[in-house]
């Protein structure tokens, strides 16, 4: 049985090494083969950019060999996917390689795309890369007081980031000293401060407290730089010194160019996590179109219901699990206090006030990611 | 337009939640487009609606049966 993943990010990681062991005897026997194509030899840890964003975390801290993260029994090779070739079950590589394949799991991931608002590129400040999030802090730094606008985009990876940045500038001002010349107001799509209902009835009040001013239903239209103001779809503008945005994310250009899905989402079953159509195909992570976050989390609990039903596909013939749509945020509420959400298909999460001790556990994180990352937590 | 709607099946689930779910979706689709959501949150009844016509869409129906709101929308700009 021949096993193609492709992606070597959190999801398609976590999904080879946990599938690489529950094979352990059948990939030395020579009956099952896993192959990972990836696009980089370095493997990034997300999360850790908002941390650098407000210099709590620099770069070199956030990547590991991708390679070194890998069971032994997986063939990995840094040569990018072009062509999916569904129907013969095979894959053509920017390197001009082709792969063929029993089993299919596509982890691609998704990007920002700022240039779908204009003026937003040019003029606001991201941290949804290393390069973007270094240049965020550099322009924290010179910031003396005015107006700081968070604005969040649709659809948007880790969906605690919006609240996270804002509640963590409150403290960064607030350690400059300069916490009474900045005013931060912060936007949102739709009309609550954030997507989870118990979230925004903890999120609102904290805002209130910590004079943190916000306008719910708004989305943003276009950015007039010159004169430093934001507009929304809904009508109404709203003046900025410093703009920071959760920019919109889109699935990565080869999921579109070769039609796997709409905007680079593959339409994808809630339960099976095979692409619709497809029964030997599998899709995690951002790279889904299911209607949940997209998180890291997401990606880790999809990538242990896909390794256990692979597994059991080598075993047995059929499957034997569904993804019951489980996710789980931490939610950083200031430099050090933190509270999390965790939620699923039928239960929705109930955040309880933050504390020390959870925002603690999440610097712990910050470092068993990687024992994560291997499978191994 | 088609007279079957794009369904955006949003029924169970809380994050990101029916709306923001049918925001994205509005974003990617032609003006004239119709779309059906799909929530068995029952606050979409009433927020679905506020946004459609805050910017300016049409709401062609909202209906509830079984717990399962379906809201008929049009993209006017």
């Amino acid at each position: 049985m021949r096993i193609l993943i492709i992606g070597g990010g959190m999801g398609g990681t976590i999904l080879g090494n946990n599938l690489a062991r529950r094979l352990k005897g059948e990939l030395k026997a020579g009956k099952a083969k896993i192959t990972m194509l990836s696009a980089s030899d370095q493997h990034m840890y997300q999360p850790g950019l908002l941390y650098v964003a407000v210099g709590q975390m620099t770069p070199d801290q956030l990547y590991r060999d991708q390679r070194g993260l890998l069971e032994p029994g997986i063939d990995f090779e840094v040569d990018p996917v072009e062509e999916f070739d569904l129907d013969n079950n095979r894959v053509k590589t920017k390197a001009g390689k082709t792969h063929e394949y029993d089993i299919l799991a596509i982890a691609t991931g998704s990007r920002i795309v700022p240039e779908a608002i204009p003026g937003l590129a040019e003029n606001a400040e991201f941290f949804y890369t290393e390069e973007s999030a270094v240049k965020m802090f550099k322009r924290l730094r010179e910031f003396e007081g005015g107006k700081v606008v968070i604005t969040v985009g649709v659809p948007h990876k880790c969906p605690m980031a919006p609240l996270e940045i804002t509640f963590m500038l409150n403290d960064y001002f607030k350690d400059r000293g300069i916490r009474d010349k900045v005013q931060l107001h912060y936007t949102y799509p739709i009309g609550r401060t954030h997507s989870l209902e118990n979230v925004a009835k903890w999120a609102t009040p904290e805002f209130e407290r910590l004079g943190i001013t916000y306008e719910t239903l708004f989305n943003m239209k276009e950015v007039d730089g010159k004169n430093k103001v934001l507009k929304s779809e809904e009508g109404t503008e709203t003046n900025y010194d410093l703009l920071i945005a959760i920019p919109a994310h889109k699935g990565m250009e080869v999921i579109e160019k070769n039609n796997l899905g709409q905007s680079g989402w593959i339409p994808t079953d809630r339960h099976r996590l095979n692409m619709e159509g497809r029964d030997n195909v599998f899709v995690l992570g951002d790279t889904t179109n299911l209607p949940i976050s997209k998180a890291g989390s997401t990606a880790h609990f999809e990538a242990e219901a896909i390794a256990e039903n692979i597994a059991s596909i080598v075993k047995i013939g059929v499957p034997v699990r569904d993804y019951d749509g489980k996710v789980f945020c931490f939610i950083e509420a200031g430099k050090d206090r933190a509270t999390y959400a965790m939620f699923n298909y039928q239960n929705p999460p109930d955040p309880k006030p933050p504390t020390k001790a959870v925002h603690w556990f999440k610097m712990a994180y910050n470092q068993l990611y990687w024992a994560s990352a291997r499978g191994l937590l | 337009m088609s007279d079957e709607p794009k369904v955006i099946d949003a029924r169970n689930t809380f994050c990101p939640g029916p709306l923001m779910e049918l925001i994205a979706q509005m974003k990617q689709a032609e003006v004239g487009e119709e779309m059906e959501l799909l929530s068995t949150d029952k606050g979409s009844a009433e927020d679905v609606p506020e946004w459609i016509n805050k910017v300016g869409h049409e709401v062609i129906s909202n209906e509830e049966k079984d717990g399962v709101w379906r809201i008929r929308v049009r993209k006017l700009k």
